[in-house]
């Protein structure tokens, strides 16, 4: 990949970043634009706003990857990460909105009024948040590997202190722009380069067996094995080996290796002749983000698809980025509306990435071997189109890549940062957010270093099934059940969101479980958020004095429109005119009476 | 393996955490063991005992409020079965014999009428049921019985009847400052009824007079100006709700430029930069506009040539910030300060105190204005408003359609 294109495009897109952050507020206005500067912001550019905080490095490199690697089946990743709003729009975003909260733990308090029930959503919001900031920094070092060869931790470096400047400098002040142009440009880096990888393809004869049989070598290609790993044959295999195979050093001799399972170590370069089928490798917990999982897939894999598809449905409603972007529609009908105008941008864009894994699979099948699937989005376009073509096209898809991890990290951070300013550091005040802002982002940072080789993308699958088991019973219940009660609530919390929390880390940790406990932990949502449902209904049963009083007109304020409510209140207030004149009328005739 | 121990490290620090908030929850003051005699040591341990059931009455006699402070107040007395009663029923039975309830709110009607302590025993079917009898003590506020306590024991004991007539009384006291607290909480809300912001009656004045020169040399003008006067009185005069959202705030300042623009026609300029997120913000009614109508005095006083206004509004985290700034005559500090103490009354209007005072009521001391000020430079208002407080909602919808 040339790097002489892709590292200009990379710095571009963080300057124009920084930039309509800091200075899309300062084109003041007169008073004779008052209408346009004080017009609030309307659900399409909201909704545009949404989905560039939303798609983060997991849509933008991981579905391609998994696609490719996996094949079909996960297909159920962008369709559940889209389906997600769904749920959110039947069941949330209006009442969320009227409820007047910012962040998840303002909903607790105002829907419970419990300053404990606040804090310990103030804790998941920052759990859920480091967990998904972690795959945005590690898919950063990725993407800068791919492009430049620089250490794995370089990219993640540069993300967290580019996002943590922004941030604490307060130059997300035009959030809502910034994170708009972030959609309209990862959109963009990702449908033109398609276009044409779709059209190179079609000239190409148009190879349509993607899915259909084990994916072949197009032409004879060498491929560098990282990280040591197992391949398992299902046929016999002639390769050209330099490097060590099964423990026996080779330098350049052709091997024919019986079906079976064989070790490569790491540094081996196999070279596959034209027409070869691309074996599949076994890999322990050392995959990037598209095989780390893929174990526990194969052994339950209804259970897997089950579990996938509960987290990503439920759990977009408990991510805190997405949930204070609500705040800036107007009015809960707004809130709905930009939760449609979601659905139709993400559902738009989720069409891509599928493309590229399909196009993976003919072009670079040799990606599932090495390890580096991820980078299948950054490196099609030279492999496909190939000279300056190739290079702007590559340019313009790593320009995207950061765009994802830039705008996620910066909404991500904010979040947390405004969760730790509020609810853990002692007192508010500007100050207190910067100092948040740096926790926000050290934590994931030192974990992204610490735990280098780990499988965290699935972090971000993992972020979701936490966060369908915490945030959604308490958003569901609290909006649709008046007999919810703050005990309830955090035992709910604790149980659902505790128990997928320990099986993420558990899962994290690469625990050496197998077989149908293992599924259990890497999929926790399946019985982690009916868990948290049932603790949650069944405590609040258990206390029914502790019911915060004033529910009924909390769920009200949570479901009536905002103009009924208007209308009640002059209605209100007119009748009380009238009975003070009537009241006035009865004293003046009690006056003439005496 | 290091994969394992990271891993591990992740899965710890959130037990970590809520060991933390627990210990903090439950931390007992400093360990008294090596201190004091043993009477002493019982001082405070009944102290202790005492501070702890105090926060939960402070809220007033309510069954969850009796039932969280009854544990506490059990142990004090250390009787079997301790009870909190209002005029009409129990509200709470803490230990043994709970089957008494409905003899003992049958005995009690004589104690809370005349307020004054009485012990009797109990008739109790079970052999083995350990309430005999049953000591009372009246919870009075303001020589008004508000309920009762009742303590249940084996057997007659004097020293019983005592220690709950005190136990009693300490609970009276803190039921007579929950009624204090109430009376100022309402004391507040009054305050801030009272505090409501009015249009200053020279407003109004001078916009008529305005409008009034207008009718003959400009008849459409003087219509428009009429419109905009009407919008900005409607929104000062409306009576429902405390809050309103910054969209109708700015509104309303935009109809008070145009009637204030009208006057002093192109001496004023006033720029605007309003970040479209904090739009929706919920915040006291008319609590800007006064800002603005201070800048406008301050910045026309004194000056031939054009005043220069600012309006910003930002963005920040959980907060929305609000400035407004003037390149008018500004202000000798000292004398804000004490115009803000309330020393000296100011020349007119409702002017800074007023909204600086309601402020503060709604968001607490942090959130009062914060006036950056010299003579002869200008002046700037920044204004911190949190997007989330318990509490606060905007009446009515944000903008048309």
């Amino acid at each position: 990949m040339n790097s002489a294109y892709a590292v200009p495009a990379v710095a571009l897109v963080v300057v124009a970043t920084v930039l309509v952050g800091a200075f899309g507020l300062r084109i003041s206005r007169t008073t004779s634009d008052f209408y346009v500067a004080s017009r609030t912001v309307g659900p399409r550019l909201n909704a545009a706003a949404i989905s560039g905080e939303y798609l983060s490095a997991a849509s933008f490199l991981g579905i391609a990857g998994l696609v490719l690697v996996q094949g079909p089946d996960m297909l159920w990743y962008p369709v559940g990460y889209a389906a997600g709003y769904l749920v959110l729009l039947l069941f949330v975003a209006a009442p969320l909105r009227r409820s007047g909260a910012y962040t998840l733990p303002d909903f607790a308090e105002a829907r419970l009024a419990s300053q404990a029930v606040r804090r310990l959503a103030g804790t998941f919001v920052v759990g859920v948040g480091w967990l998904y900031l972690l795959p945005q920094l590690q898919g950063a070092g990725l993407t800068l590997t791919v492009l430049t060869g620089a250490p794995d931790s370089a990219g993640g470096l540069i993300v967290a202190v580019v996002v943590t400047a922004i941030v604490a400098a307060g130059g997300m002040r035009s959030i809502t722009f910034v994170q708009a142009f972030q959609y309209w440009l990862k959109l963009t880096a990702l449908l033109v380069p398609a276009l044409f990888l779709v059209l190179a393809w079609q000239g190409d004869g148009g190879a349509r067996r993607a899915f259909d049989e084990p994916p072949a070598f197009r032409e004879q290609r060498s491929v560098r094995v990282d990280d040591t790993l197992d391949l398992r044959l299902d046929r016999p295999l002639t390769v050209t080996v330099d490097g060590t195979v099964d423990g026996r050093p080779h330098d350049g001799t052709v091997l024919r290796l019986p079906a079976g399972t064989h070790r490569i170590d790491a540094g081996t370069r196999l070279t596959f002749a034209r027409g070869t089928p691309v074996p599949t490798a076994e890999r322990g917990s050392n995959g990037g983000m598209s095989t780390s999982l893929a174990a526990g897939r194969e052994e339950r894999p209804l259970y897997a698809t089950y579990g996938l598809i509960l987290a990503t449905f439920l759990g977009t409603m408990g991510l805190p980025h997405v949930v204070v972007r609500f705040y800036t529609s107007p009015h809960g009908v707004a809130a709905r509306r930009t939760t449609v105008a979601v659905l139709a941008l993400i559902g738009g864009f989720y069409l891509l990435p599928p493309v590229y894994g399909a196009l993976g699979r003919v072009y670079a099948p040799e990606l599932a071997l090495t390890g580096d699937a991820d980078a299948a989005v950054l490196l099609l376009p030279d492999r496909v189109i190939g000279g300056l073509g190739g290079d702007l096209l590559g340019a313009l898809v790593a320009g995207g890549a950061f765009a994802a991890f830039l705008s996620t990290a910066s909404g991500l951070t904010m979040a947390v940062a405004g969760v730790l300013a509020q609810d853990v550091l002692p007192t508010r005040g500007v100050r207190h957010f910067r100092l948040g802002t740096g926790l926000a982002m050290a934590v994931p940072l030192a974990a992204s270093l610490l735990v280098g080789g780990l499988p965290v993308a699935d972090a971000v699958g993992l972020a979701f099934a936490v966060s369908a088991s915490s945030f959604c019973p308490l958003l569901v219940l609290g909006i649709w059940w008046r007999r919810l009660t703050p005990p309830g609530a955090a035992a709910g919390m604790l149980v659902g969101g505790g128990s997928a929390f320990v099986a993420v880390a558990a899962t994290m940790a690469g625990l050496p479980v197998t077989g149908g406990l293992h599924a259990l932990l890497a999929w926790p949502a399946l019985w982690s958020v009916p868990l948290g449902f049932l603790t949650m209904v069944l405590v609040s049963l258990a206390t029914p004095g502790r019911v915060p009083p004033g529910t009924a007109a909390i769920l009200a304020r949570f479901h009536l429109p905002e103009e009924l409510r208007a209308e009640e209140r002059r209605a209100t207030e007119e009748r009380r005119a009238t009975e003070e004149r009537r009241a006035a009328k009865d004293l003046k005739a009690r006056e003439i009476e005496a | 393996m290091s994969d394992f121990l990271a891993g591990l490290c992740i899965a710890i620090l959130p037990f970590l955490a809520l060991g933390l908030w627990l210990g903090r929850r439950t931390a007992r003051p400093q360990n008294l063991g090596g201190l004091g005699t043993p009477v002493e040591h019982a001082t405070f341990q009944t102290l202790h005992t005492a501070s702890l059931a105090a926060p939960p009455l402070r809220a007033g006699l309510t069954e969850e409020t009796a039932r969280r402070s009854a544990r506490r107040l059990r142990t004090l007395l250390g009787t079997d079965a301790l009870c909190l009663t209002d005029r009409e029923g129990v509200l709470t039975w803490d230990g043994v014999g709970g089957h008494h309830r409905a003899e003992i709110m049958e005995r009690l009607a004589g104690p809370l009428d005349s307020g004054r302590g009485e012990a009797f025993p109990l008739t109790c079917d079970h052999a083995d049921c350990p309430v005999r009898w049953a000591v009372v003590a009246p919870l009075t506020v303001d020589d008004r019985v508000h309920g009762a306590l009742v303590a249940c024991a084996p057997r007659e004991s004097a020293v019983l009847v005592r220690a709950a007539g005190e136990v009693a009384r300490w609970v009276s006291v803190q039921l007579e400052l929950a009624d204090l607290d109430q009376s100022r909480t309402k004391l507040i809300e009054a305050e801030i009824k009272a505090l409501r912001a009015q249009i200053s009656p020279h407003f109004i004045f001078n916009s008529l007079a305005v409008i009034a020169s207008f009718v003959r040399t400009d008849p459409e003008r003087a219509r428009e100006l009429l419109l905009e006067f009407a919008d900005f009185t409607r929104y000062s005069f409306r009576r429902h709700g405390d809050f309103t959202t910054l969209a109708d705030e700015l509104h309303a300042i935009d109809h008070y430029l145009a009637l204030v623009r009208a006057r002093f026609g192109d001496r004023l300029a006033v720029t605007l930069q309003i970040a479209p997120e904090v739009l929706p913000v919920a915040l006291p009614f008319l609590c800007l506009q006064p800002l603005v109508e201070n800048a406008v005095k301050h910045g026309l006083e004194g000056k031939a040539d054009t005043c220069h206004i600012q309006i910003t509004a930002q963005d920040a985290g959980a907060e929305a910030l609000v400035v407004i700034e003037d390149d008018g005559a500004g202000m000798d500090p000292v004398l804000l300060r004490r115009i803000l103490a309330g020393e000296v009354s100011p020349s007119g209007g409702i002017g800074l105190s007023n909204v600086d005072d309601r402020l503060r009521q709604v968001y607490g001391d942090d959130y009062g204005l914060v006036i950056e000020t010299a003579v002869g430079a200008g002046m700037k208002i920044t204004t911190r408003v949190p997007k989330y407080q318990p509490g606060v909602h905007s009446a009515a919808r944000v903008l048309p359609e």
